[in-house]
């Protein structure tokens, strides 16, 4: 990193002091979060690791909303991403841990809190795109989407061809990474577990298990908050309420 | 010449009626439509006519009483009532590549009333004339058989012929099944042509057009 810097330096890039920042903050939020996870590991208690659990989930939902370019207005846009992440990435580790991996007792943090994790910043990813794709699709086909009203659409008819292009930009990306796993590059679990020292057929299981929970919990997610937010796109009298956004 | 099934009850009168409206700085504005009747609304730009027009298609939340033959905007569904209440924009909007698409039985009978060809419906959107996307938005809206046509400026793009035939077709329609129409134009002969009243809407208010 210093030599990162120095070349930066080098170079007039004025990079060098963001660079050493960087480099500074990482160190510390990882060692911050190491510290915490060598807490929660020696106390295992199902209050701590939700309490976690619960702080995770926070923050991957004000990254959500930070990625959207129209909000929905009034705390809907920080509780539509929120929620639909809770739903997917929740249920899909519950079942992760209590029916494939098996942990004692199943809420145990080594497994909890890294299956989460992943769970949770994948699906970050694939709601904020597709969460992104429904307001803007939302604000620039308005007519479109009126004119179906106009011709007695219900709300769902009318947002269809919106709504089902959100969906696939946020789960084209998970479609994509499957498609590149062990081809382009080794996925961080697996190099993780192979730097451990674990046999590769038996780090390769686990992150086949891994790509397969992530993608789906990414996939519920982006339908759960496309559904959600394009229910929230219209009111009671399935009138169409871009007023609702930002 | 197409003819649409009659309605049951022939009786005159109201098919409309607006009581209060208020959206968005328009209003209180108090409006009544009979049967088969063609009311013309013009005014200047920014007055309001496609605020009412949205108000009336419960299209925006507005304040004030809808009445559709008595009964009133709360008792219907939102689709069912725009079903029922046609509002027809300025500028169409289409949703798919293709035309036929956007009409559920690809009801062809009706093109012919409006010079449009039948092959029409297999053509893409974006070879249309703005013209021909006009005339097709109309037949469109059109396949609901709405009980009250709210049209704004509905041969703007038109040539004098087409203005003509949409006329003809409006004025058929509007007969036989006992719609009633509220038409916003800007053209002092079409509306002497189509209407048996017609309305000013000025700073939010509605008023009887002096001759």
């Amino acid at each position: 990193m210093l030599a990162l810097a120095a070349l930066s330096h080098a170079l007039r890039l004025r990079l060098a002091r963001r660079i050493l920042v960087a480099a500074v903050r990482t160190t510390v939020q990882l060692l911050l979060i190491g510290l915490v996870l060598k807490v929660l590991f020696s106390h295992v208690h199902l209050g701590w690791v939700s309490l976690m659990a619960l702080i995770m989930l926070a923050i991957a939902g004000r990254e959500v909303m930070a990625r959207q370019h129209r909000r929905f207005s009034g705390g809907w846009g920080y509780a539509l991403g929120t929620f639909s992440m809770f739903l997917s990435s929740f249920a899909v580790t519950v079942l992760a841990l209590t029916v494939i991996v098996g942990p004692e007792p199943w809420y145990r943090p080594q497994y909890a809190i890294p299956l989460l994790g992943m769970l949770l910043g994948n699906t970050m990813t694939s709601v904020a795109l597709s969460l992104d794709r429904l307001t803007e699709g939302a604000w620039q086909q308005r007519t479109a989407i009126e004119a179906r009203l106009t011709l007695g659409h219900d709300w769902s008819q009318a947002i269809a061809h919106v709504r089902r292009e959100s969906v696939r930009t946020g789960v084209i990306p998970i479609i994509n990474a499957m498609a590149a796993a062990g081809v382009v590059s080794l996925p961080g679990m697996m190099t993780g577990q192979i730097l451990a020292g674990a046999p590769p057929m038996e780090a390769v299981r686990y992150q086949v298990l891994i790509m397969f929970l992530v993608s789906s919990g990414s996939g519920f997610g982006a339908v759960g908050a496309v559904w959600l937010g394009s229910r929230r796109l219209f009111d009671k009298r399935q009138r169409l309420r871009l007023d609702r956004l930002h | 010449m197409h003819l649409w099934p009659q309605e049951e009850d022939q009786g005159s009168g109201s098919r409309l009626r607006a009581e209060n409206i208020r959206s968005h700085g328009l209003g209180p504005v108090d409006l009544s439509l009979d049967r088969s009747e063609c009311v013309c609304v013009s005014g200047p730009s920014g007055a309001g006519k496609t605020l009412l027009l949205r108000a009336l298609a419960d299209l925006d939340p507005h304040e004030g009483e809808v009445l559709l033959d008595g009964k009133p905007l709360d008792a219907f569904a939102g689709p069912e009532w725009r079903r029922q209440v046609g509002l027809l924009p300025p500028e169409s909007a289409w949703w798919d590549d293709r035309v036929g698409a956007h009409f559920p039985q690809e009801d062809k009978e009706l093109l012919p009333a409006l010079a449009l060809p039948p092959e029409i419906m297999g053509w893409s959107i974006a070879r249309l004339s703005s013209g021909e996307r006009q005339r097709l938005a109309l037949i469109r809206l059109l396949a609901n058989r709405p009980r009250v046509l709210l049209l704004d400026e509905p041969t703007a793009n038109l040539d004098p012929a087409s203005v003509e035939r949409v006329e003809a077709l409006l004025s058929r329609y509007r007969q036989q099944t006992g719609t009633a129409i509220l038409w916003v134009s800007h053209d002092p002969a079409q509306i002497a042509r189509v209407a048996s009243r017609h309305l000013r809407l000025h700073g939010g208010r509605l008023v009887e057009a002096q001759p």
